[in-house]
């Protein structure tokens, strides 16, 4: 069997579509993912949304995003299943876990390195919450100043 | 001195190199905003996500074209990442391709 990776996928259902087809679908989704021993991790509908442009004659799309962990060979089957599907006027399947681990790495590895200098200049090593309003606060400032160019 | 007057009257490239200063930087000659920190690193954004509209389209001009690093002064390293989240976002129609 090969190994779980988790990935993303987004698809875009027809703005006709009723409540019951958008449970099917993703009862469609929900079965698959079974049938290849995959989770479901996350469903989000983010419901009814304009597209940035028009795809076959729709201008509105039904938005609904599944993280997903499973193998390549679920992946194949779902990416063949929707591209079939008329419903699903759009879709996109993405690996995601990578780039999530990298990441999160970087972000392990910078509290890390700050939590050590801050301890090395004698300040407990988690900045204070009044501290952390100062630093959004001066990003705040960039900004503004960037803009008002 | 003498080849400041003849740079700006004659078109024929004398003597190329010699004075082959380009505008000083910080004139604002070209009008545009110049922003030289990269937005990631500044905000410490580690992953850019396709999703996030919001935080997309501010790298997407009116014309719907990826914005030049030399312009938003994005590091490299995160200017790869956006292209790839901008290419995606494109796919879902959440930003445009391009708008005319």
């Amino acid at each position: 069997m090969s190994a779980t990776k988790q990935y993303e996928l987004v698809y875009i259902a027809a703005p006709e579509a009723t409540e019951q087809q958008l449970a099917e679908l993703h009862e469609l989704v929900a079965g698959i993912t079974a049938k290849f021993n995959g989770t479901i991790d996350r469903t989000e509908a983010w419901g009814r949304r304009r597209l940035a442009y028009t795809i076959g004659r729709h201008k509105e799309g039904i938005y609904v995003l599944e993280v997903i962990s499973g193998g390549g060979d679920l992946v194949k089957e779902l990416d063949r299943r929707l591209k079939v599907s008329d419903l699903v006027i759009r879709h996109l399947i993405v690996r995601v876990d990578e780039d999530l681990q990298i990441a999160a790495r970087a972000k392990a590895q910078r509290q890390a390195t700050s939590a050590r200098r801050r301890v090395a200049r004698g300040l407990p090593p988690e900045p204070t919450p009044e501290e952390r309003m100062r630093a959004s606060a001066a990003l705040a400032d960039d900004r503004d100043e960037a803009e008002a160019y | 001195m003498a080849g400041d007057m003849h740079r700006s009257k004659s078109s024929t490239p004398a003597k190329p190199g010699e004075r082959g200063q380009r505008r000083p930087a910080g004139s604002g000659g070209g009008g545009f905003r110049r922003r030289r920190v990269c937005k990631f690193r500044s905000e410490k954004i580690d992953y850019i996500d396709y999703k996030d509209v919001r935080l997309l389209m501010q790298f997407v001009p009116e014309r719907g074209k990826i914005q030049p690093r030399r312009l938003s002064g994005t590091s490299a390293k995160y200017q790869r990442k956006l292209q790839l989240a901008l290419k995606r976002a494109r796919e879902l129609a959440l930003i445009p391709y391009a708008t005319d």
